[in-house]
């Protein structure tokens, strides 16, 4: 005779419930903009998702083909508005391999300098605003207050706070100005123990824990696959960064400096001292890999900027203060097509540059974003789990929506 | 990461009559990215071998776009634009190799009033999905094979593909004036 004690569980995944598709955004606070998810699910189970972008689209390739290459500049700052300053020199790079021009010594460390501010400062947002779609609302403030003070620091340099369009072809608008250095290096100093304790707010806190480990799993060949990138690809454990191993014009910016890629080798992290050790429930390629490795790399981007103040610094008297752009605007551009991808905080941002010459007006100009692949990942990646996991995921990416749909 | 002249040798020894020598653009600085033109039907096998094969394991595709060829009023300009076409270009990257190679497939702007179409590459990489999406969206090539060819940036009622160079702004969208 059988038992008629039932099992709870059985009688849990035996309750037929309709498939009910759910609307996510786009006015949704943890979609980090304007992004909409449609989740087909069944009870607290999401069995499809199916992401709407668009929202943000101004055809921004379209305005780059009627304007010069450095009128295009203050459109590139509102792709990735978190990291202008990378989306900038990710277009002067490019223009310049066009040109087969090299910015001054002193101006690559400037360059270094104030990209590796705007990782940290683009990381600083990923992180706070991580902790605010998990529910703990203080690890924001204090992400925040962090980055006002960088944002200070960029404001003494170009004037701007948000959309900067300070580094241009030719090196930057501007040199920094006297004591900026020193200021930047007393934010670092003061910044550097303050990361202890965002590690204790989230990183190894257990409810942080519990909302990301094993979630959203991006295995190593599906984030090859779909073309993920930075610390989204990084996570999946493939130790790639565009600034070891991109193109020369954009690994010279880095010649001679000494960083490591943040990625797990043999199930190991180079963790620097004082930051926790992975949990022992966390699976290579989910959400909490994804937050720790940029919690790693902003380490790894103070070290750089330390290094970068001393070699600026170094070359004060060896070349002229100088590093006004040497094109103007009506310069015709050489014939020649080049693509080159450079290391933003969110992966690697290309810019795609065809000129037939004869014109200062570029015929094709096209940025591929880092987040348009990471988050194509999103309908893989979010299925099977449950709604409340959608956030998790979804921040985790750390996707800006100008740079989705350009 | 350089330039791959391996992968022209080897692809030219599979594929012999489907592709033309590398080419870069004229009178142009080395800086210039070789690239290597693919018949259009061959580009799906093309893309397979390129992943697949051992000695060249190109395992990630870095951004497909479409630059559009439409020679313009300008005589001087119109005589550097050529021919009129389409050109879907590939950048793809090799991971474990540190390899970057460009691959490029010519198309007509319009086929019989028709809109162009090649094989899609979403199935050798899941980047080309969304990828091949939006060159449709602005550009108007159809992809064959393709799971889910739908506009991915304009909205999906929106008329021609803007990114044309012959495309005309909408007066009006949906009750919106434009200017």
């Amino acid at each position: 005779m059988p038992t008629t004690v039932e099992d709870p569980r059985t009688v849990e995944f035996d309750v037929r419930t309709d498939e009910m598709l759910v609307n996510m955004g786009p006015q949704h606070p943890s979609t980090h903009g304007v992004l909409r998810l449609v989740l087909r699910t069944d009870g607290e189970v999401v069995s499809e998702v199916t992401p709407h972008i668009g929202y943000l689209h101004r055809c921004a390739e379209k305005i780059g083909e009627n304007l010069a290459v450095r009128q295009w500049i203050p459109y590139t700052d509102r792709m990735d508005y978190l990291a202008a300053m990378n989306m900038n020199l990710g277009w002067s790079l490019t223009v310049e391999k066009l040109l087969g021009y090299e910015p001054p010594e002193r101006g690559r460390h400037l360059r270094v300098i104030i990209a590796e501010m705007g990782r940290i400062a683009s990381h600083l947002v990923g992180m706070g605003a991580y902790g605010l779609d998990l529910g703990s609302f203080s690890p924001f403030l204090y992400a925040f207050r962090e980055r006002e003070r960088i944002l200070d620091l960029f404001e003494a340099a170009c004037g701007a706070r948000l959309t900067y369009s300070y580094l241009t072809p030719g090196g930057a608008t501007a040199d920094l100005p006297s004591g900026w250095t020193d200021q930047c290096l007393k934010v670092l100093n003061e910044f550097e123990p303050v990361i202890a304790d965002y590690h204790t707010l989230l990183t190894s806190n257990a409810i942080f824990v519990k909302r990301t480990a094993g979630v959203g799993v991006l295995s190593r060949k599906k984030a090859i696959s779909y073309g993920a990138s930075g610390p989204v690809l990084r996570a999946s454990g493939v130790d790639w960064d565009l600034r070891r191993d991109g193109q020369p014009c954009y690994t010279r910016m880095y010649e001679g400096y000494d960083f490591k890629v943040i990625c797990q080798r043999n199930g190991q992290y180079e963790a620097p001292p004082g930051a926790p050790k992975p949990p022992y429930d966390v699976v290579l390629g989910d959400c909490w890999h994804r937050f720790y490795v940029r919690m790693l790399e902003v380490v790894e981007s103070i070290w750089l900027v330390r290094q970068a103040i001393d070699r600026y610094h170094r070359t004060d008297n060896l070349l002229p203060r100088d590093h006004g752009t040497p094109f103007k605007l009506t310069d015709k551009l050489p014939p020649g097509e080049v693509y080159l991808e450079t290391e933003a905080p969110r992966g690697q941002m290309g810019f795609y540059l065809v000129s037939l010459g004869g014109s200062a007006i570029p015929w094709r100009a096209r940025a591929r974003s880092s987040c348009f692949s990471n988050l194509s990942t999103i309908s893989d990646i979010g299925r099977g789990c449950l709604i409340a996991d959608i956030p998790a995921i979804v921040g985790s990416l750390d996707i800006v929506m100008g740079e989705i749909d350009r | 990461m350089t330039h791959d002249a391996l992968a022209f040798a080897r692809l030219h020894a599979q594929f012999g009559d489907a592709l033309s020598q590398p080419a870069v653009a004229s009178g142009v600085s080395e800086q210039s990215d070789p690239w290597l033109n693919v018949e259009a039907a061959q580009i799906a096998k093309v893309a397979k071998f390129l992943r697949d094969d051992p000695e060249l394991l190109f395992d990630f595709l870095n951004e497909l776009t479409v630059v559009d060829y439409l020679p313009p009023a300008d005589k001087k300009l119109a005589a550097a634009v050529g021919d009129e076409r389409l050109e879907v270009v590939y950048h793809l990257s090799s991971l474990t190799r540190h390899k970057r190679l460009t691959l490029k497939v010519t198309t007509p702007r319009l086929v019989e009033g028709a809109l162009p179409e090649i094989p899609t590459v979403s199935k050798v990489w899941k980047t080309a999905d969304w990828h091949e999406r939006e060159a449709y969206d602005l550009f108007g090539v159809t992809f064959a094979g393709h799971p889910n060819l739908q506009r991915i940036l304009c909205p999906d009622d929106w008329q021609g593909h803007p990114l044309r160079k012959d495309y005309q702004s909408p007066l009006e969208y949906d009750g919106i004036r434009g200017r």
